[in-house]
């Protein structure tokens, strides 16, 4: 079943959301079309139950789709509302339309300026649907389960940081293949081969970390969450170091696609808590077990 | 890339192997001391493996023609999973156990398959391996070791060293040279099985630097050997070491070497009582890293179930494994050293203390760091 989506989401990506269209979009461009096309693509409800009127898939089947995203660095939450809606049909409430960021704390908000709606993590462990751009229209949602939203949100990060990963380390060896020095590709000086290995091991790393992190069910185990968030974030960054150390001078001009990448990185590592914030709360986890 | 390494899940029938095992272990080393635990896969205890054999804990992968287990790599890795993190002093069958039987299984004949497989697996076959010398490192392909016809037998000459177990063991699988000179590199090289009691054999222990003495030198001087001590087909000794080092390289021990000292931090943080931030952060970094690397090498055993070679993949999960065996001795010891008022058990820091020395050895042995990056660079498509 899997199989059969990934194929056309991967070419709904390519269609709508090429790096022209992200530079677009982040320079102010209409976001509108390309929201369009996911929305009429049926994909924004695939998390949302069948019962409820949606596909009933689980975070875990849907998980390549969300590496999609972040492989082509999708401005759009789209994975966000995904998450949203779902949240929103088990606590009995109707999503708002439109793109549906996610803040599970009090940093900038990732697709914040895009977002219609934001779901929000308060202290108290209720969630609220609120408008980004006011403080009107804050809507508590009772009966959602208490506090999973900064545990889904991490584990969407994961999974954008390993799409993206991938990408990286395809998109690295490619142009270490390619661009030559000393007379040969620098792909075969060794000094460059260790590094692109290490970028191997970090972006497979962080696909497995991401899955695990999605395997029980439609709210991340907590412990799940906190190791797949934290691997992935370390991961993230010596994944752009070595990405932008291949790369060279070039991969740090705007006109480079590698930017997009290495830039969603360093948004997704620092979204939802870092390295060190599930460190911590997964150490806490772990110390209560051992007594 | 890599789409097919991906997470896995230990079949059930396996994993009801773990609690009666647990059970056998605890009840075997109770009395063994933190830091002979910490030695892992190089404590040495003949009995303890020869116990493990009778209880059908050895030769798992083995058909049951051959005396093993008929069992697939997933019961394997339960098995040594739990070994491993007891501590438990496995040295005695461990090369022969991971490699040495798989190779027999693979490249021997019908004759050498049941002279040494089920004695393998009842843990009264002990091997090691040579393929270290002092003229060849992480270059393998230029040994210099030689054996030549004699007849319908082999005369071994030369030297190997580093080869862990070596005082202990039975057998040697040994790589050598049996045509052509070393520029020749892979070409013209074999393994043979050499029994170590044969004349002319000289073992010399050596001493590391926490002073156990688990590796040694080995010399071969006029050494004949019978012509079944060839393994699989003459020339072919390249191909089928590194069909054995993608075993060596692909197993759970690869992430558990400090796991000893680990769990003994963490019930030194329980008894202190300990939780202020940083240590939670240290504690919490450490079970993350731990959790997803077991992932990984439950992939590695995912891909040896389907009969691959899974080489690049094992490659990357060692580095990475190795890296975080090395990290956990250097996170504690900074703990601990930074709580100089705390009292800490002289145990645990007398483990801490041999982690932190031998460490170093987690990214030699098996193939050093660099060379697992070089094969991990060829699977890649570069050079």
């Amino acid at each position: 079943m899997m199989e059969e989506l990934v194929g056309p989401f991967a070419r709904l990506i390519e269609d709508v959301c090429p790096p022209a269209v992200v530079r677009a979009i982040e320079n102010g461009a209409a976001w509108q079309p390309v929201w369009a096309a996911f929305a009429e693509s049926g994909f924004l409800d695939a998390l949302v139950e069948e019962s409820a009127g949606g596909a009933g898939l689980t975070l875990s089947e849907i998980a390549p789709l969300i590496e999609l995203l972040g492989r082509h660095a999708v401005p759009l939450p789209v994975g966000e509302t995904m998450v949203a809606r779902a949240l929103l049909a088990r606590a009995g409430h109707e999503a708002p339309q439109g793109p549906i960021a996610l803040s599970s704390g009090t940093l900038p908000v990732v697709a914040a300026g895009i977002a219609q709606s934001l779901l929000v993590a308060t202290e108290g462990a209720d969630m609220l649907v609120a408008n980004p751009h006011g403080t009107e229209g804050r809507i508590p949602i009772a009966g959602a389960d208490p506090m999973p939203l900064r545990s889904v949100a991490a584990v969407l990060r994961a999974l954008q940081i390993a799409g993206a990963a991938d990408r990286l380390l395809e998109s690295t060896v490619a142009y270490a293949n390619e661009r030559q020095q000393f007379g040969k590709p620098i792909g075969r000086q060794q000094a460059v081969q260790q590094q692109l290995a290490v970028l191997a091991e970090h972006s497979v790393a962080a696909r497995i970390a991401a899955r695990y992190g999605c395997r029980s069910g439609p709210i991340p185990d907590l412990r799940d969450a906190a190791a797949a968030k934290y691997c992935t974030s370390v991961a993230a960054v010596e994944i752009a170091a070595i990405a932008h150390a291949v790369h060279g001078a070039i991969g740090i001009s705007e006109e480079h696609d590698l930017q997009l990448v290495t830039r969603s990185l360093h948004a997704w590592r620092l979204s939802d808590g870092s390295e060190s914030y599930w460190a911590e709360f997964l150490g806490t986890l772990s110390f209560d077990d051992s007594i | 890339m890599f789409e097919t390494f991906s997470l896995a899940t230990i079949p059930p029938e396996d994993e009801a192997l773990r609690a009666p095992l647990r059970a056998l272990i605890a009840a075997s080393i109770a009395d063994l001391p933190l830091d002979r635990r910490a030695r892992s896969w190089q404590g040495f205890d003949a009995a303890f493996s020869r116990m493990l054999g009778k209880a059908g804990y050895l030769g798992l992968t083995i058909p049951q023609q051959f005396g093993g287990g008929g069992r697939g790599p997933f019961a394997r890795f339960v098995v040594v999973e739990e070994l491993l993190r007891a501590g438990a002093p496995v040295a005695a069958h461990w090369i022969a156990d991971r490699q040495s039987a798989p190779l027999i299984l693979n490249f021997g004949t019908d004759a050498q398959r049941e002279h040494y497989l089920p004695r393998i697996c009842r843990g009264e076959a002990l091997f090691c391996i040579g393929m270290s010398e002092p003229g060849s490192g992480s270059d393998l392909a230029s040994v210099r070791t030689r054996a030549t016809r004699d007849g319908d037998g082999w005369i071994v000459e030369g030297q190997k060293i580093w080869t862990t177990n070596a005082t202990h063991s039975d057998y040697m699988i040994a790589l050598v040279r049996t045509s052509g000179s070393s520029t020749d590199r892979q070409a013209g090289l074999s393994q043979l099985i050499i029994d170590l009691k044969a004349p002319g054999v000289t073992i010399r222990p050596i001493v590391d630097l926490t002073g156990d003495a688990h590796f040694a030198e080995v010399f071969f001087d006029n050494v004949r050997l019978p012509g079944d001590a060839l393994v699989g087909a003459e020339g072919q000794g390249w191909a089928q070491v590194n069909a054995e080092l993608a075993f060596e390289r692909s197993g759970p021990e690869r992430i558990y070497s400090s796991v000893v000292l680990f769990d003994a931090w963490r019930r030194h943080l329980s008894t202190i009582g300990r939780r202020d931030s940083a240590t939670l952060r240290t504690l919490g970094a450490l079970t993350a890293r731990l959790a997803i690397l077991r992932e990984m090498s439950l992939a590695v055993t995912a891909r040896l179930a389907l009969d691959e070679s899974p080489v690049v993949e094992a490659s990357l999960v060692k580095d990475l494994g190795t890296t975080f065996e090395q990290a956990v001795p250097i996170a504690i010891g900074d703990d601990l050293a930074a709580h100089p008022d705390e009292p800490v058990d002289e145990a645990l820091y007398r483990t801490l203390l041999y982690v932190t020395h031998i460490a170093p050895s987690f990214s030699l042995r098996g193939g050093t760091r660099e060379i697992l990056r070089g094969i991990i660079a060829r699977g890649l498509g570069l050079r």
